[in-house]
C-alpha cells in the first residue's frame, strides 16, 4: 500500500491541471460552475487521500515514538474555562 | 458604532485569552519560544491553519473571483490543499523530530548543525527576515485599513481627514498592541489559543456571511433558487477559466511550497507534542481550506454580474465589504470585520514571535544559561520586533511608487525558491555549505533583479522569458543548489551519521 501513495499524489497534482473543464461554463443543479464543483471535489479527494497516507505511509520511526515524560499529560489543548 | 463596538468586545476576549495562557507559563525559554513541544492534534491544525491564511483568504479571494471568475480557487486553494498537508508530511514531521532530539527552536539552528558552518545564519538570516518583513507588513496595513473602512463616518469630527473613520494609523496601532500583548505575556501558548480561536472566529463568520449574501445577491426567496439566480447572471467566462494562461496557473502550483521555508511555519511545527500530533492538520488542512475559499470564490463571482450593482472604481478588496454593507445590518458587517482582523492576526503573531525568538537565539546566540534573562530578551525582541515593523508600516503607507501587497506576492515566491533548500537538508546527503550559500545568495540575487525589473512589484503582468517570476527564482535556486553542492565538499561523516541515521550503512 505505502508503494501506491506517491504515485497517487503524482496522479492528483495531473488532475488539479483540469483542461478538460477549462472553457466549460456548465452550471450543475443550475448553480454551481462545474469547474469549481470539480476542484472543491478534489480538496475532498486530498483530505482524503492524505488519511489514506497517515494510515499506510506513516514512518513508523516516528509512530514509535512516546510523548516525552515532562511533557505527558500537561496538552496545551484548550484553555481552562 | 455597532461594528466598532463588535470589533471592541472581540479584541478584548483575544486579550483575556492570551494574558489568561501565562498562568500556565512554565518559566523557561522553551515554554515561551515552543509552548515546551506540548501541542496537541487540535491546537496544531488551528495554528497552522490559522497562520498560513491571511485577510486574502476571506477578502482577496472574493474580490480575485470578482476580477477573474472561479478559477482563482483552483489556481490558490485546491493546490494549497493538496499541497500543504504534503509540506507538514514531509518536511514538518521530519523538522518536528530533530528539532524535538537536538533542541532546535529556529531554522538557523538547524542548518548550522546540518551543514556544519557557523556562519550559514549570517547569510540565511537576513534573507529570511527580509522576506517575511513585507508579508508582515500587509497584516499591519490591512488591519489599519479594514478598520477605517468599517468605521467610515463614526467620528466625523475627530477623524474628518480619514473620512470620519478611525485612521489607518490607529487601526494598526491598536492591532499591533493587541496582538503584541499576548504574544509577550502568552509566548507560544498564548499565540496558539489565540490562533485556534481566531481560526474558528474567520471560518464561522465566513460561512454565516455566505449564507446571508446568497439571498441579497440571488434576490429570491428560497436558498436554492438564489444560488440559481446568481449564477446565470454571471458572464460565461468568469463560471470557466477561459481567461486564466495555463502557464499562470501551473506556476503558482509553486506557491504552496512556500510554507517549507516559511520560518514561523518551522517553529509551529517544532511546538508539536508528538508525531502523531501531526496525524489531524495532515488529513483535516485540505477540508478547511475549501470551507474558507469556496463560498468566498462563489460570492466573488457572483458580485460580478451587472445586476449586483458593483461600482466600477471599487477596488476589488472592498468587494466583500459592500456586499455585507448592503445585504446585511451593521452587525453583520461588525463580525465580518472581526473575521478579517481574525485572519490577520493569527498569521502576525506568529510572525513577530517567531522573529523575536530568531534575534534572540540567531543573534544573541542565547541556548541554555539563565533562563530569566532568555525570556526578557526574547518578549524584549517581540517589542522591538513589533515597534520596527509598525513603523515600517506607517512608511510603506505613504510610499506612492512600490505596493506593498504585491510585493507580499513577491515574498511567496522567493521563499518557494527557498524550499529546495529544506528539501535537500533533509534528505539529500549529498547537500554541502557551499551549495546552500549558492542557492540562498542566488534567490535574493534574483529576486532583487528581477523585482527592479518589475517596477517593484508595480507591474503585476510581469514575466521573465514568457514565465512566472515564481518559475525562473525556482528553477535558479534548484540550479544552484545542485550544481555547487555536487562540485563542492560534504559535510563530515559525523554530521551525515547524525542527521541520516542510516549512513554508515551506505
Amino acid at each position: 500500500m505505502r508503494s501506491i501513495v506517491w504515485p497517487l499524489l503524482a496522479l492528483l497534482v495531473i488532475l488539479h491541471h483540469d483542461f478538460w473543464f477549462w472553457n466549460d461554463p456548465t452550471l450543475v443543479a443550475g448553480w454551481f460552475p462545474i469547474g469549481l464543483m470539480y476542484h472543491v471535489g478534489l480538496s475532498i479527494v486530498a483530505a482524503a487521500f492524505w488519511l489514506f497516507a497517515v494510515k499506510c505511509a506513516w514512518p513508523t520511526e516516528l509512530v514509535d515514538e512516546q510523548p516525552s515524560p515532562v511533557n505527558a499529560g500537561d496538552s496545551a489543548e484548550a484553555p481552562q474555562a | 458604532m455597532t461594528s466598532l463596538t463588535i470589533i471592541g468586545i472581540y479584541l478584548v476576549i483575544l486579550l483575556l485569552l492570551g494574558v489568561s495562557s501565562n498562568r500556565l507559563f512554565r518559566g523557561t525559554s522553551l515554554d515561551y519560544m515552543l509552548a515546551s513541544h506540548s501541542i496537541g492534534p487540535f491546537l496544531l491544525l488551528m495554528s497552522l491553519f490559522g497562520t498560513t491564511m491571511t485577510s486574502f483568504s476571506l477578502v482577496g479571494s472574493t474580490g480575485k473571483s470578482y476580477a477573474v471568475g472561479i478559477g482563482v480557487y483552483g489556481l490558490m486553494a485546491s493546490s494549497s490543499a493538496l499541497l500543504h498537508p504534503l509540506c507538514f508530511f514531509m518536511i514538518g514531521l521530519k523538522v518536528w523530530r530533530l528539532g524535538k532530539t537536538h533542541g532546535y527552536s529556529t531554522q538557523i539552528e538547524y542548518f548550522k548543525d546540518r551543514l556544519d558552518s557557523q556562519r550559514i545564519g549570517w547569510v540565511l538570516f537576513p534573507v529570511v527576515v527580509g522576506f517575511v518583513i513585507p508579508y508582515v507588513l500587509i497584516g499591519i496595513l490591512g488591519a489599519g485599513g479594514t478598520i477605517n473602512a468599517v468605521t467610515q463616518g463614526v467620528f466625523p469630527e475627530a477623524f474628518a481627514s480619514s473620512g470620519g473613520g478611525i485612521p489607518a494609523w490607529l487601526g494598526s496601532l491598536v492591532i499591533c498592541g493587541v496582538v503584541l500583548t499576548y504574544v509577550f505575556f502568552g509566548g507560544m501558548r498564548g499565540t496558539a489559543w489565540a490562533n485556534a480561536f481566531q481560526t474558528t472566529v474567520f471560518m464561522a463568520l465566513g460561512v454565516i456571511t455566505f449564507f446571508v449574501l446568497v439571498k441579497g445577491v440571488g434576490g429570491k426567496e428560497g436558498f436554492l433558487e438564489s444560488m440559481q439566480a446568481a449564477s446565470s447572471a454571471v458572464a460565461p467566462g468568469k463560471l470557466s477559466r477561459e481567461a486564466m494562461p495555463h502557464r499562470i496557473y501551473f506556476a503558482f502550483l509553486l506557491v504552496p511550497f512556500s510554507i517549507g521555508m516559511f520560518p514561523h511555519i518551522f517553529q509551529h511545527w517544532l511546538t508539536a507534542r508528538d508525531a502523531n500530533a501531526f496525524k489531524l492538520p495532515i488529513v483535516v488542512h485540505p477540508l478547511f481550506v475549501m470551507i474558507v475559499w469556496a463560498p468566498c470564490v462563489l460570492i466573488g463571482t457572483w458580485a460580478s454580474a451587472a445586476s449586483v450593482g458593483i461600482p466600477d472604481t471599487l477596488p476589488s478588496a472592498a468587494i466583500l465589504g459592500f456586499l455585507v454593507n448592503k445585504h446585511s445590518g451593521e452587525v453583520l458587517s461588525g463580525l465580518l470585520t472581526a473575521g478579517i482582523l481574525a485572519a490577520i492576526m493569527s498569521s502576525l503573531d506568529s510572525q513577530f514571535l517567531c522573529l523575536g525568538t530568531m534575534f534572540t537565539r540567531d543573534i544573541l546566540g542565547r541556548r541554555g544559561g539563565d533562563e530569566k534573562k532568555s525570556i526578557f530578551y526574547a518578549r524584549l525582541f517581540v517589542v522591538a520586533i513589533v515597534a520596527v515593523c509598525y513603523g515600517l508600516a506607517l512608511l510603506a503607507s505613504t510610499a506612492k511608487n512600490v505596493s506593498i501587497f504585491n510585493l507580499g506576492i513577491w515574498c511567496f515566491s522567493a521563499f518557494s525558491a527557498l524550499f529546495p533548500v529544506i528539501v535537500a537538508a533533509l534528505y539529500w546527503r549529498g547537500l554541502t555549505k557551499a551549495g546552500t550559500y549558492a542557492s540562498i545568495i542566488t534567490t535574493a540575487a534574483v529576486w532583487i533583479a528581477l523585482l527592479r525589473d518589475a517596477d517593484w512589484g508595480n507591474n503585476t503582468h510581469y514575466s521573465f522569458l514568457g514565465q512566472h517570476q515564481i518559475v525562473t527564482l525556482v528553477a535558479a535556486s534548484t540550479i544552484a543548489l545542485i550544481g555547487v553542492s555536487l562540485m563542492t565538499k560534504r559535510p563530515s561523516e559525523s554530521t551525515l551519521a547524525k542527521f541520516f541515521p542510516d549512513h554508515h550503512r551506505d
